[in-house]
């Protein structure tokens, strides 16, 4: 633990590296030239059949891994390679030891359908219900991967074994705050002295035929499915839903002293967290938007900064009727008249909703942001909802000093958690 | 992380249910005083596996409103109950002004599954129905709000909905270890004053074909009856039996339970979370690296420990091999095994194991020994430290020591 305090007199933050898989490409590079070109990563699904689907249309990414395979192993291989990125960038460690503790925002897990379907395929025993022949089935099989993937604590596990972390990993979930919430235990444990460096993680690589359906049955989708680029249109008029998608963002966080004593150069500060549970309702927010007003304020008040100093917000901007309602709503009545001067701007017109790692990979664009000057936009909007009156940087990209930039997650199960991201100096 | 006067841990609160009863109470004279389970193990509805059932609750009695209960799956039912026993006993229930700043940590898993409606569309598939069917059946039979008991984090939120803890919500998965982490950074939040006051635990409902299936996968379910996980363990390659449980602690820095005149049922003197590959001898390096970090802070009197051994094989026998080494040594003077008593329930299973470690340390007794009378040496007296020990079935190891309050 270094001497340099924030004004709270904890250890400052600082990121080192950084690194994103999405379907807009691979590597930071790749994603933030497309980011910025306004172009979007949405298509249609070939994964699986789409019969009877009213959506049609996802972020997956399927450029990289041309074999079918479980969720978990997706999800693995992307924090994978999003890791490998920031790591390198970080030039931490050595390969396979990584000096620091990991925190990771992993989907929930289950047996899906091929593996149930072969187990009841392969099963002998006619007895009993569907889940009797598949046990009796899995008691005469000896498939450690089949096993283990159905773990909640596999992937993170793997990940540790992979890149050498220090102590037991946290596997987490605060649905699509899940990204965010890594951040935030990484943050909290260097502010702690607990370590000095943490690798978090926001991986998703989840879309599979049961998980979309569950968010049809919701009515949480976009149906836009005739132009699957077009689809997602975070605080647009005609919005209609979000778009699912799959990828991983990771960053490397170290103590701010710790990493200019090894010459690392700081890409960023993580400035200020919080997060505040809502009561209301398991799907909707609050009406008066309290908790997410609390925890954007609380953030502020956790980063010691002023309403005038924010001169970006990266948006949750799902792109569904009452998200971008809400979060509209919220930055109103905590920003006042200072809204009207601050670029908003949602990535998942481009990426979609990556869900578990949207959090993490929005983090990583706040930064790049603040790097390159450079707001990436609101693609998709062209017809302005009159309720949102924010600047929402409209399809086009626009070249702006940015110094701190709020990054707001939002999730099921009244999970809001939002970030203050600032450029170096701390 | 080790205790200094000025910043100590107490547990005021513990919310316990699981096959020998609803609340602290129905634990300590079933596991203390040899009273009657209230539920006894059930071998036949899951054979070949055996499962520890929930004992009959009154919902009502902690969540009110139908239209929650409702909309929960068992597991949610049963978590967001144990809550509510937690900050009942804690005095926190109805607090709206503390509880709006209670953080929560909670160790989960993920939903029941609708097991008719996978079985008729497994016989579907496996008369050959075209590859469309799967889609259409999902869409036709899955209810909307299936989904959402199933989310790992919605345990967190229909606590908060239920019983409005509203501070910060972070749900951890990943079995033992996700109720190990939960604990433990819980209380290093309370130590750096990143919050003062927690609620911290999960629930497991053992009665699922789903979750059995999925373990059953790796061989490590035991097939048979009600047998301690020592016996277990000496039979083969032993077996872990899943058991109904739900556990909820608060707890809180001295300052903030002084300042509302509670006191404590014990003091959370350190929690260590570990992890190893497994190889033989790697756990046990693990704990023994954890008791060392210990050692300032145990007194002089022989340990009463408070164990996580599951049954399996392979990592009961290590375990074993350790206790008796400390036993040898005089440092530890008896160990009991809750998985004898309610199972294994995965995420849950360390906070309630620190929860009847706390129990212990204010009733001043400890549990009736069962099964192997070589490791299950009798205990008289009140323990002043417990220490429990949390090795998980697949990975992770973990470590508390729980303290009497003068």
């Amino acid at each position: 633990m270094g001497v340099t305090r924030d004004h709270l007199g904890r250890p400052v933050v600082a990121i080192t590296g950084m690194g994103v898989v999405s379907s807009l490409g691979q590597g930071i590079d790749d994603n933030w030239a497309a980011l910025t070109a306004g172009r979007s990563g949405i298509h249609r699904i070939t994964r699986f059949p789409t019969e009877h689907l009213r959506t049609t249309i996802a972020g997956t990414v399927d450029f990289i891994f041309p074999e079918e395979v479980r969720s978990p192993v997706l999800s693995e291989r992307l924090a994978h390679l999003a890791a490998d990125e920031a790591v390198a960038q970080a030039g931490i460690g050595s390969p396979g030891d990584f000096p620091g503790m990991l925190f990771m925002a992993v989907p929930p897990v289950e047996l899906e359908w091929p593996a149930r379907r072969d187990l009841f395929a392969a099963a002998s025993s006619a007895e009993g219900d569907a889940y009797d022949r598949m046990i009796v089935r899995a008691l005469q099989e000896n498939d450690v991967d089949a096993y283990e993937f159905a773990l909640y604590g596999c992937v993170a596990d793997r990940i540790a074994d992979s890149f050498g972390t220090r102590g037991s990993p946290v596997s987490l979930s605060t649905a699509c705050a899940s990204g965010a919430s890594a951040i935030q235990l990484g943050v909290e444990a260097i502010r702690r002295g607990d370590t000095d460096a943490a690798l978090v993680i926001g991986t998703d690589g989840s879309i599979h035929i049961e998980g979309l359906i569950r968010f049809q049955l919701l009515s949480a989708l976009s149906t836009n499915n005739e132009d699957p680029t077009a689809a997602s249109r975070p605080f647009s008029k005609n919005r209609d839903g979000f778009v699912m998608a799959e990828g991983a963002g990771a960053l490397v966080l170290e103590d701010y002293d710790a990493a200019r004593a090894r010459g690392a150069k700081i890409l960023g500060i993580m400035r200020g967290i919080a997060e505040k549970q809502d009561d209301f309702h398991r799907t909707r927010s609050t009406p008066d938007g309290s908790p997410v007003i609390a925890a954007i304020r609380q953030t502020l008040d956790d980063a010691g900064a002023g309403l005038d100093e924010v001169n970006y917000i990266n948006a949750h901007g799902t792109s569904t009727p009452e998200n971008d309602k809400m979060e509209a709503l919220s930055l109103a009545a905590v920003f006042g008249e200072h809204i009207a001067g601050i670029p908003i701007s949602s990535n998942k017109s481009m990426i979609g909703h990556t869900l578990t790692a949207a959090g993490a990979i929005e983090a990583v664009f706040s930064v790049k942001t603040i790097l390159e000057g450079l707001i990436p936009p609101t693609i998709n909007h062209d017809v302005p909802d009159p309720s949102i009156p924010l600047d929402v940087v409209p399809n086009v990209a626009r070249a702006a000093p940015v110094s701190l930039v709020l990054s707001n997650s939002f999730g099921f199960g009244g999970q809001n958690a939002c970030l203050l991201i600032g450029a170096e100096p701390a | 992380m080790s205790t200094a006067p000025a910043d100590e841990i107490w547990i005021t609160g513990i919310g316990l249910i699981s096959s020998l009863g609803e609340g602290l109470d129905a634990h300590w004279q079933v596991m203390a005083e040899g009273a009657d389970r209230a539920a006894p193990i059930d071998t036949t509805r899951f054979a070949p596996f055996p499962v520890y059932p929930m004992a009959p609750l009154e919902l009502d009695k902690q969540i009110p409103r139908r239209a929650d209960q409702r909309q929960m799956e068992t597991w949610q039912r049963l978590g967001t109950y144990a809550a509510g026993l937690a900050l009942d006993d804690s005095g926190l229930k109805g607090d709206l002004d503390r509880l709006s700043r209670m953080d929560m940590i909670v160790a989960a898993g993920g939903g029941e599954r609708d097991l008719e409606v996978d079985g008729q569309i497994l016989a579907g598939l496996a008369q050959g129905a075209n590859e469309t069917f799967l889609n259409e059946r999902l869409i036709n039979d899955l209810r909307p709000t299936l989904f959402l008991a199933q989310l790992s984090n919605l345990l967190a939120g229909n606590i908060a909905i239920v019983h409005k803890v509203t501070g910060s919500s972070r749900t951890f998965m990943g079995e033992e270890s996700a109720g190990i982490s939960a604990v433990e950074i819980a209380a290093r939040r309370i130590r750096a004053g990143q919050g003062e006051v927690f609620l911290v635990g999960g629930a497991y409902n053992a009665e699922r074909k789903d979750m059995l299936l999925s373990l059953a996968l790796g061989h490590m379910l035991w097939q048979g009856g009600d047998v301690p996980v020592w016996a277990r363990a000496a039979s083969g390659n032993g077996g872990v039996v899943t058991g109904s449980v739900g556990a909820f602690l608060v707890i809180e820095s001295r300052a903030h339970a002084e300042a509302r005149g509670k006191r404590p049922h014990a003091r959370l003197a350190s929690v260590l979370s570990g992890r190893s590959r497994r190889k033989p001898g790697e756990a046990r390096a693990v704990a023994e690296r954890q008791l060392a970090e210990l050692a300032p802070l145990l007194g002089s009197e022989p340990l009463a420990v408070v164990s996580g051994a599951s049954g399996l094989a392979a990592p009961t026998l290590e375990e074993r091999a350790f206790h008796e080494g400390l036993i040898a040594d005089g440092r530890v003077a008896a160990v009991r095994a809750p998985q004898s008593w309610i199972g294994n329930s995965l995420e849950t299973t360390f906070p309630a194991q620190v929860g009847l470690a706390a129990l212990a340390v204010s009733r001043q007794g400890f549990y009736l020994p069962k099964g192997d009378a070589a490791i299950e040496r009798p205990f008289d007296g009140a323990p002043r430290q417990v220490l429990t020990t949390s090795w998980g079935f697949w990975r992770g190891e973990g470590m508390a020591l729980v303290e009497a309050v003068d």
